[in-house]
């Protein structure tokens, strides 16, 4: 591993198993993230990318959730092998996660200094009391709270600022990853724009590495260095943000998406959806997985299941490209 | 490619909701036990005529065979005079459930349409009609029972119907909530704004919401009537001797515990037995109508 | 705060009223003549009339009832037909009894079903899960009586350890106790486990453990002070059940408590003490309501800081 990487992802398969079905949630994700860089992973809802994350964190729900393959190597160590205590560590302190849903990510008994400077006493135990009251005291206005407010209550905060609280806990011990999920999907489109350009404030300041889940190719534009196109578990498409958003090749389905946003200088009487629906992850077709909805499907899609077509930044996982 | 179209077509199948309710609950094996066990009470109780003989074995005194321990001859013994332990429980099965049955389907009678008027009309009826309701339940039940019973006098009707005013309350409360959660429900709205008439929501969508809670509670209720009416006949102020109930089998067999214990196990045991399996059958019922409810 | 205890504390009056208007209500449909049975069956016609129109029985219903509530207030709840004591001593010399009785059942049931619901929910499908949800089945479907009895049979009748009926020493409280206890427990213990259960599952957990929190710390100072709102107001609720469950209990062990008390004065038709009786529980658990409703507003920070302005 180059001192440049910070996440190596190989052939990481993980599943879902209840009582009835096995649900084959990351199907061979390789992915490697830099130190500093943010990627975006975009992808419809179903497409594996919060498991992804909770895999990095081996968040995924107890009984349920199970990695069956693949390794996940964070700053070189071994995350697949390692045991509940070390991930203790890990969490909070190398890596840490941003939710979807701040209105009910918070602890509503606890104070807001309470929680954040939790970070502290779990990860920093040679500072002192008074040391941490300073740091959360930074790190509120950091994210742009007032640390007056430090002894409310979560639901004497707006949905922005209890965002911003989550922030704040994230970044408490200056992680090297930090694992954003939707982070501005619950919010007023408004709000948005500032949590965003915030985001990106912090993360250049503090040179964290970011992976940030989205379905929205235009939060995307404004934050992102790399993107990552995922569907039915696995990367479909990768590659920088101008990759993505100015080269003419594309993966079928990443053609879908981008033809899917309306456009506001065009006249049109219909918007034009990718025609079916994301295949049933208990029960995944063969070969490509896009194949039953793509509309340049080959025969040879049907059957194999295409490999990586590198293009310098660019790859693509698609027949089309095959050399 | 066409095929895998076909395939990948949703295949939505319309299962009846009570179907996938009988299915949910048969998977609940300790339900499904409850209900053998209760069933078989319940025969027991129909048919105890056919099993022993009343008069004879239940009431008939016996000084000569008293307090004989159970044997091949008196599966449960005898009591304190002489009669057969086992002719009394069957008998005693029949008093419990009959009481339980019947207080309360009238308490839910009258629970339902006190709720569903409050529910339905709302305003100021719905407002005075649950502040009653509510002095009503501030009253413990068997505060609220013993009270009534101080008034009319002990015996099985007077209880029957002192329990069946402590547990009106309760069924009217419930009934007034699922009417309420559904009455506030959009597709109401939608229903009304298709020219619905009012009868025709109340029974196509308010009732089959409102039934699933108020069969769990009732099942519940008969089970703690069931109780109730033990522990008041215990200490003599609900069905009297010599009619056979398990709980004042028990008052008789106090004093006699020393040498005699079989005389309280098994009426307990009894009891517990039926009050399990219904409580048993109550929960099975709450888990299979919405299993979101389940961890 | 204080405006909301105030505040609260008023509400209970109607309530109370109307509790007792009901209860009199049914007190005045007894049938039986109190001025008979007091004066025996030889009484004249003439006496019997005279100590009617002295009792103020003679007097329509309002008046009857407003005169009631009138002397309740100021402590005289009637004279005893039976013995002819007032009725406010006999309450008052049986009141600690009961109380003590329903306290401690109350201590145990919390005390007990409030671990088990924990343990049992963070070890859900464990068999320490199962084992729990079937001992709260089976405590809660058996008769409380009948659990007592066995009690004494075993501690007292078989291995004479504890004392089967009184109240001179503590001994003589441990097996009452932990009578009435038991169905309580049973439901503290389900409803810690639900709530409990509700909890973990929670967005707040995930965060916590996103955080790197081990699952004791998940558990102690997340979870717990969450789940166990509601069942402080479950065991306040519950308070009335178990005042109703005293009154069996008493008469199990022969305490001279409200409930023998009751009992007696249902058998002898005394209709004042029944009345007092059945009022003071109703005044008891509404006091006990009272103090949980304060508590959770005390506890849950969302509800501490509309009512409690501090800085």
């Amino acid at each position: 591993m180059s001192t440049k990487t910070l996440v190596e992802i190989k052939d990481l398969h993980v599943v879902y198993n209840t009582d009835e079905k096995t649900v084959y949630a990351v199907n061979g994700l390789n992915l490697t993230i830099n130190r500093g860089e943010t990627l975006g992973l975009v992808g419809e809802t179903g497409a594996g990318k919060t498991t992804t994350a909770l895999s990095i964190m081996k968040l995924l729900p107890d009984r349920v959730g199970e990695i069956r393959q693949g390794k996940i190597l964070l700053d070189n160590i071994d995350i697949t092998r390692a045991t509940p205590a070390d991930m203790r560590l890990i969490r909070g302190e190398s890596v840490s996660m941003i939710f979807q849903d701040p209105m009910t990510s918070l602890n509503p008994i606890l104070t807001v200094s309470d929680q954040i400077s939790e970070v502290l006493d779990l990860h920093r135990l040679d500072m002192s009391s008074e040391e941490k009251i300073k740091k959360v005291d930074e790190i509120l206005k950091l994210v742009g709270l007032s640390a007056d407010r430090k002894n409310e209550y979560p639901h004497q905060f707006s949905g922005g600022m209890k965002q911003r609280v989550v922030i704040a806990m994230a970044l408490a011990c200056e992680p090297k990853l930090i694992l954003a999920d939707e982070p501005t999907t619950a919010l007023d489109v408004t709000i948005q724009a500032q949590i965003l350009s915030m985001m990106k404030e912090l993360k250049q300041r503090l040179n964290t590495a970011m992976i940030f889940i989205t379905h929205d190719l235009g939060v995307v534009a404004q934050i992102c260095d790399r993107v990552a196109i995922m569907y039915a578990g696995e990367i479909i498409e990768i590659g920088t943000t101008a990759d993505i958003f100015d080269n003419p090749n594309h993966h079928p389905y990443t053609s879908g998406l981008f033809g899917s946003i309306p456009d506001m200088t065009k006249v049109a009487k219909r918007l034009n959806p990718i025609e079916g629906l994301m295949p049933d992850p208990t029960d995944l077709p063969n070969g490509c997985k896009f194949h039953p909805r793509c509309p340049k499907c080959m025969e040879i899609c049907e059957a194999v299941n295409p490999g990586d077509n590198i293009d310098g930044t660019h790859t693509i996982k698609c027949h089309l490209f095959s050399q | 490619m066409t095929e895998q179209k076909e395939k990948q077509r949703i295949v939505v199948k319309k299962k009846s909701q009570i179907a996938s309710i009988w299915h949910r609950f048969k998977k609940n094996r300790l339900a499904l036990f409850g209900v053998a066990v209760f069933v078989s009470m319940l025969l027991v109780a129909v048919f105890a005529d056919f099993i022993v003989d009343y008069e004879k074995d239940a009431l008939m005194q016996n000084m000569a065979q008293r307090f004989q321990r159970p044997s091949g001859e008196h599966w449960f013994g005898t009591d304190n005079f002489g009669r057969d332990l086992f002719a009394r429980i069957i008998f005693g099965a029949r008093i419990s459930l009959f009481v339980g049955v019947i207080t309360i389907s009238l308490s839910l009678f009258v629970g339902s349409v006190i709720g569903a008027s409050a529910g339905y009309y709302g305003g100021r009826v719905d407002n005075i009609m649950m502040r009653i309701m509510d002095v009503f339940l501030a009253i413990p039940q068997m505060i609220m029972a013993i009270s009534i019973v101080a008034a009319l006098g002990t015996g099985m009707m007077n209880i029957l119907i002192a329990l069946s005013i402590a547990q009106i309350p309760r069924f009217a409360r419930i009934v007034r909530s699922s009417i309420l959660t559904v009455k506030c429900q959009d597709f109401i709205e939608a229903a009304r704004a298709c020219g619905t008439s009012d009868t025709r929501i109340i029974a196509k969508h308010i009732l089959p919401n409102a039934i699933g809670p108020i069969v769990v509670q009732a099942t519940l209720s008969v089970a703690s009537t069931i109780l109730i009416i033990a522990a008041l006949s215990f200490v003599g102020l609900g069905i009297q001797p010599p009619t056979p109930e398990w709980g004042s089998m028990m008052a008789d067999a106090k004093s006699q515990m020393r040498y005699h214990e079989y005389l309280i196990i098994i009426p307990g045991i009894f009891i517990a037995l039926t009050v399990m399996s219904l409580n048993v059958i109550g929960d099975g019922l709450r888990d299979a109508l919405d299993p979101r409810l389940k961890n | 705060m204080l405006r909301y205890i105030a505040k609260r504390s008023l509400m209970m009056i109607p309530v109370l009223l109307g509790i007792s208007l009901i209860v009199f209500s049914i007190m005045e449909l007894t049938p039986g003549d109190p001025v008979s049975l007091m004066l025996g069956e030889g009484a004249s016609e003439q006496a019997v009339q005279e100590l009617r129109e002295q009792m103020g029985l003679n007097d329509n219903f309002f008046i009857k009832y407003v005169r009631y509530v009138k002397n309740a207030v100021t402590g005289d709840l009637g004279i005893s037909y039976r013995n002819k004591v007032p009725v406010i001593s006999e309450i008052t010399s049986r009141f600690p009894t009961t109380l003590n009785l329903t306290f401690w059942g109350v201590v145990l049931s919390v005390v007990i079903g409030i671990p088990v619901g924990i343990i049992s929910a963070v070890k859900q499908y464990t068999i320490i899960d199962s084992m729990s949800l079937l001992a709260a089945l089976i405590l809660t479907s058996m008769p409380a009586f009948w659990l007592g009895l066995m009690l004494i049979l075993l501690f007292s009748l078989k291995w004479n350890l504890l004392p089967a009926t009184g109240v001179s020493t503590w001994q003589h409280f441990i097996m009452p106790a932990i009578t009435l206890a038991a169905a309580s427990m049973a439901t503290i213990i389900r409803m810690t486990r639900s709530t409990m259960l509700e909890v973990v599952r929670q967005d707040y957990i995930r965060t916590a453990r996103a955080k790197g929190a081990s699952e004791f710390r998940i558990v102690y100072k997340h979870a717990l002070r969450n789940a166990l709102l509601p069942v402080v107001t479950v065991v306040g609720l519950n308070f009335g059940y178990q005042l109703g469950g005293a009154i069996v209990t008493e008469s199990v062990f022969a305490m001279p408590g409200i409930g023998t008390l009751m009992v007696a004065a249902v058998r002898t038709k005394d209709t004042p003490i029944v009345m007092a009786s059945v009022l003071f529980v109703a005044f008891l658990a509404g006091v006990i309501n009272l103090i949980v409703d304060v508590l959770y507003v005390y506890i849950d920070p969302r509800l501490k800081s509309e009512y409690v302005k501090n800085k």
